[in-house]
Order: C-alpha cells, then structure tokens, then sequence
C-alpha cells in the first residue's frame, strides 16, 4: 500500500504571529518556521504502517516555494521514503492545494492520502475534505486513532459529541488530530541519509490547475487587546468583583 | 442574494448553534432557508422552523443520513445548492467535515470560522490561531461558509414557517458507521453555555475535576480543558477548548491551573470577563485574565465553590 503525505512549511507553533504595520498580511520575515504540527503526526502515522509492514513506501509531498523541501527532508529523515516539491510562489488556497495533490493522486493512485486536519497559519481545515471530494474517496477527518484492516479503514474522529467510529473504504483520505500518535525525532544518522533520498521538484504550472486566486486578502488587523487586569488577593475579593464590578455572578 | 442554512443537530435535537449560523446568515439576505438532513428528525425541523428569519425548512429524512457522514451529505447538499448563492454551516466538527467537501464539488474556494459579515461578499477570520483578524472578500459566485457560532447572537422565535419535504435518496457506498462513545453531560454545553471553568495540567489527574463540579454547579457552567489535561486522560477530547478544540466566547471563563498557551487562549480570549487562578505569577493566562488569582488551585477551588 502507497501512503501520501502532503506536508504544510508554516509558522513555528511556539511562534506568536506578528501583524505588518501596514495591514496587509502576517509579517513571516526571519520568523521561525517549522512543518506543520499536524502534518508531523501524518508522517508518524504513515512510517508506522511502513513499520507495520500494511504500507510499502511513503511519499511525502509540499507545495510552495524552495523553503519548503526543508519540510521534506524532515519528512524524510523521519522516514518517508520519497519527496515531492511541487514548486510555486503563488499564494494558494485549500482549493488550490487539493486539485494540485489530485494530480498526484492520479498519477501515483495511493491507497491512502494522510494529512492534517488543519494548517496552523491559515487555520483553513479544508484541503483533506476537498481532496477527498474532488478525488471521489472516503475521508475520516480528525482522526485520533486508525486501524487498516483488509480493503477498509477503521478511522475513530474527534467530533464535537466525543469519538465516532467509521469503516472507510479504501482508497481513502484521512486527516490527523492531536491524539492520533506523538510524534518522533529525526535522529542525526537518519538526516544524514536523508539527503540522499530522492527529491523530485515539479513546477506547479505543469500541472493544469488554475491558480488563480479567488479569495482576496484586504486587510489583515491585530485581534481588539483586552483591558490590562488586576491580580485579586483572595477568593473573597475575587468573588466580590465578578457580583459587584463585573456583575457576571448573581 | 438567497442562502441556505445547513443545520446542526443531534440525537434528533436541533444544536442552539444554528440560531448563531442563521444570525450570521441574516446579515447578507432578509431570509434564508434551512436544510434538515437526517433521520427522524421532527424536533429538530420544528425547531428550526420557529426561528425568526427562516422562510423556509427544506427537509431530507431518510435513514441514509441518520449519522450525515460527508460524503452523501455533500452530495445532497450539492444537489439543492443550485439556487443559493451562499451556503453557510456552523464549524462545528459536521460542518468542517462535510462544507470543504460541498466547496471543492461545487469548484468554490471556501471561507472558514467567519466571525463578521461585512457584506455579502465580504467577511473577517481569525487566522494564525487568532493572533490576527483577516478581511477576505469571495470572487466566486457561490460563496460556501463555516461560522464561528460564538461570534453571533441567537435568533428569536417566530411562528412556524413553510416546510418543504425533498425525496433524495443518495447513498454512501465509501464510508458507514461503526459507533460512537458520546459524553454524557448534564450541563450546558461548551459552545453555548453563558459560564464555562476549565482544567488544566494543573489539576493533576482526572479525580480532581471532581472539584470543579459544585462550582460548575453553582454558576450553571460548562467544564471545559486544555489539551495537556485531554492528553493526560483527565477528561474526554470533547471538553478541549482552544484552536484545535471547541471555541467559546462565555460572559465568564474561568481558567483554572492553565498556563495560557497561544493555542488555548485562542479558544477562549474572546469571553467577556476571564479569571485565571494559578500558581504561577509569570503564567500567560494572566495576560489575558480580568481578574487573576496567584493561588494553589487545591487551596482556593473549595473555598471559592462556598464563597458562591
Ligand atoms: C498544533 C497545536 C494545537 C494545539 N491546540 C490546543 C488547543 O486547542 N487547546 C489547548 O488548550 N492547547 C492546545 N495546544 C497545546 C498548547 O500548546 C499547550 O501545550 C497546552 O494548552 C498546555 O495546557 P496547560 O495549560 O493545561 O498545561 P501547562 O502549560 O503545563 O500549564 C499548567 C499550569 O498549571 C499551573 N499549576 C500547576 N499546579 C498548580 C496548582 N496546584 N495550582 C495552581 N496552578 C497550578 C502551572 O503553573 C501551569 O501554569 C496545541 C498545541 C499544538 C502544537
Ligand atoms: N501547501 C501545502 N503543501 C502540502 N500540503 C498542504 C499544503 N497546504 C495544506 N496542506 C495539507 O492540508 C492540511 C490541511 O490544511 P488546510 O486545509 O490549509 O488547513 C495540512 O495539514 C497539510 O497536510
């Protein structure tokens, strides 16, 4: 079995995002930048199965600009096998991002695509559902546990009632939540062999989607701040403002 | 302008979200129209017929939407999207699930956790878990759109408007359903409930949320977590609160032995009034916290549970 893993090269998490002064977007210059944290756990994910012997190789792919095969080659010091960089300097959308893995996914016909739930910059939480929906799969989203048994993916979802269980037919798309699995550290041998794994670089435009955005980003402002507030010296004061000053207990 | 609600609901109950998802909704048309997709779900189109604004509940109760898994449900939806030029869903976890799938087939770039409607093609997110507010504005003619329920107000009632029954069969034949382990609470829930007092590492282990259950009790709140107190096993996944987890906006948090990460007061910084006790003078929380109380959460959680 082939297991993609599309992989996001974004804000480092510990990273508290910066507005520009002009307003025009998040300012990323010499910020720390790391794959995204979900995106980890999809890798973990797809080097167990590799390691369980249900998956025989695993590809890691991202799309952007140079910086990001850093990310792949994290990927593949952690163990994926191969690396795709589909380059481009456009700014895309999930949409964007979905047609672009379909290609791939036409191309290589893995049986399972595992990303993650979400992209911690653009907090989006779409591009695994319309991947699913343009490549006509099944999707387990938010996933914290998954069991490959047969032709079927048994994926348990973090939903907002607790845990739902579902049997995905394979070829399937999941995303990863927090809990599916902690993720491992590359080791120094392992970074060292992964610069010698294969890299194959794809220019975006070869591939036929239309990039154009259709979003625009007017503006990008600093959350409202709230009031400074005042350290309380004890239970009975702290109780005596919310009733009397705050007057949000009765 | 014509917009379709797709509503929340569970266990045949309508989720008081999808009065928030309609209040957002109403900024862009003076009606909007509802769809119901489910299994047996009476109560939750008469729910929804009675809130002020509705024109019309379109309804598809069949069996094979009895768990709206995405892949039938985005179908379905993409067959009535035809007349609408925006299709909103709450983003809870069904509407995150199911709307990219509707946006992708409809060929839509969609807007995610809307917080403000500027105009009907303009619209504000948060985005870097919060740390900043996007102004984005759609080119496409169909607009497709989760909303951040807690950034609205609810609807009022009205009396019950027209309901019209759609016979739409559409099969699942990717994905079934296996189970489902759902948290059994007698209190408001997270998203909606006007108080909410969280947990976190602080509390050591899952017995001692135990000590804020008669404070819960006393204010008529919500218990919530941060995700080092689910990771631990403290308490079920469905009580996190923050980026990744459910998102509340309450008239008062309480934020109890949680030290303030990024991604936990982005689920939470825009309550009205937040109170942080911990034992950390330099803790973040308090950055964000009205009130502060620097204290042994073990010493002050009875006395303040008495002093109620
Ligand atoms: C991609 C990603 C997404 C994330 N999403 C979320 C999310 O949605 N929600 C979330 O919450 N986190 C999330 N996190 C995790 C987040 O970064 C923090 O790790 C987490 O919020 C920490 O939880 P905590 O505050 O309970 O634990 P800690 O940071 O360990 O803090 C515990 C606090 O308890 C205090 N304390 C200890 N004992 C006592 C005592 N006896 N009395 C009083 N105070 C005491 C300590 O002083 C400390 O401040 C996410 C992380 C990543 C990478
Ligand atoms: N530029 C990208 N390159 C590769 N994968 C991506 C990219 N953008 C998003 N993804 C994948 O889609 C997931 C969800 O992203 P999003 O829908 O943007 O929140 C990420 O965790 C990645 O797995």
């Amino acid at each position: 079995m082939k297991v993609l893993v599309p992989i996001k090269r974004v804000i480092d998490y510990n990273v508290k995002a910066r507005v520009k002064p002009d307003n025009t977007d998040v300012d990323l210059t010499n910020v720390k930048m790391a794959m995204n944290p979900f995106c980890e756990i999809a890798v973990e994910e797809a080097i167990r199965l590799k390691e369980a012997g249900t998956a025989t190789e695993v590809i890691a792919v991202s799309i952007g600009d140079k910086a990001c095969q850093e990310q792949l080659r994290t990927a593949l010091a952690l163990g994926a096998d191969k690396a795709i960089h589909i380059q481009t300097d456009a700014k895309l959308e999930s949409l964007h991002v979905a047609k672009l893995l379909a290609k791939l996914v036409d191309e290589h016909q893995p049986e399972l695509v595992i990303l993650g739930k979400q992209s911690i910059d653009s907090d989006n939480n779409q591009t695994g559902q319309m991947l699913a929906a343009l490549t006509r799969r099944s999707q387990g989203t938010f996933a914290s546990k998954m069991v490959i048994d047969g032709g079927k993916a048994l994926v348990t979802r973090e939903v907002d009632g607790g845990l739902q269980t579902l049997s995905l037919l394979l070829p399937a798309v999941v995303t990863t939540d927090l809990r599916l699995n902690e993720p491992r550290y590359a080791s120094l041998p392992n970074i060292m062999k992964a610069k010698r794994k294969p890299l194959e670089v794809i220019e975006a435009d070869t591939l036929g989607v239309n990039l154009t955005p259709r979003i625009e980003l007017l503006k990008v402002e600093e959350p409202s701040k709230r009031q400074a507030g005042v350290i309380v010296d004890s239970v009975e004061e702290l109780v005596s403002k919310l009733r009397n000053e705050a007057k949000v207990i009765s | 302008m014509s917009v379709l609600v797709v509503a929340e609901h569970e266990n045949g109950q309508l989720k008081a979200e999808t009065a928030k998802v309609i209040n957002a909704a109403l900024k862009v048309a003076e009606g909007v129209d509802v769809l119901v997709a489910g299994y047996n779900v009476d109560d939750v189109v008469q729910s929804a017929a009675n809130i002020a604004g509705v024109t019309k509940v379109r309804v598809v109760d069949n069996a094979l939407f009895e768990y709206q898994l995405a892949e039938n449900t985005a179908d379905l939806i993409v067959e009535i999207a035809g007349g609408y030029t925006h299709i909103l869903a709450s983003a809870s976890t069904t509407g995150k699930n199911t709307l990219p799938r509707v946006a992708a087939l409809l060929d839509v770039s969609q807007i995610s956790e809307v917080i403000d409607v500027i105009d009907s093609e303009t619209f504000k997110r948060p985005i870097y878990a919060g740390n900043a507010i996007a102004t984005v504005k759609s080119n496409e003619a169909k607009k497709v759109i989760t909303v951040r329920a807690s950034a609205f107000e609810s609807q009022s009632e009205q009396s019950a408007c027209e309901v019209e029954i759609l016979s739409l069969a559409l099969d699942n034949t990717l994905s079934s359903f296996v189970s489902v382990e759902q948290t059994e609470s007698e209190r408001p829930e997270l998203n909606v409930a006007p108080v909410v007092i969280s947990g976190g590492r602080g509390m050591q282990n899952g017995e001692n949320f135990a000590l804020l259950n008669g404070i819960a009790d006393k204010l008529g709140a919500a218990i919530g977590a941060s995700r080092a107190a689910v990771d631990a096993g403290f308490v079920p996944n469905d009580m996190q609160v923050g980026q990744t987890g459910k998102i509340v906006a309450p008239d008062l948090y309480i934020a109890v032995g949680i030290s303030g990460a990024i991604q936990h007061l982005a689920g939470m910084k825009d309550s009205k009034v937040i109170v942080a006790i911990n034992k950390d003078p330099d803790a973040p929380v308090f950055q964000v916290a009205d009130y502060g109380l620097v204290a042994d959460l073990f010493d002050v959680l009875p006395e303040l549970e008495s002093a109620l």
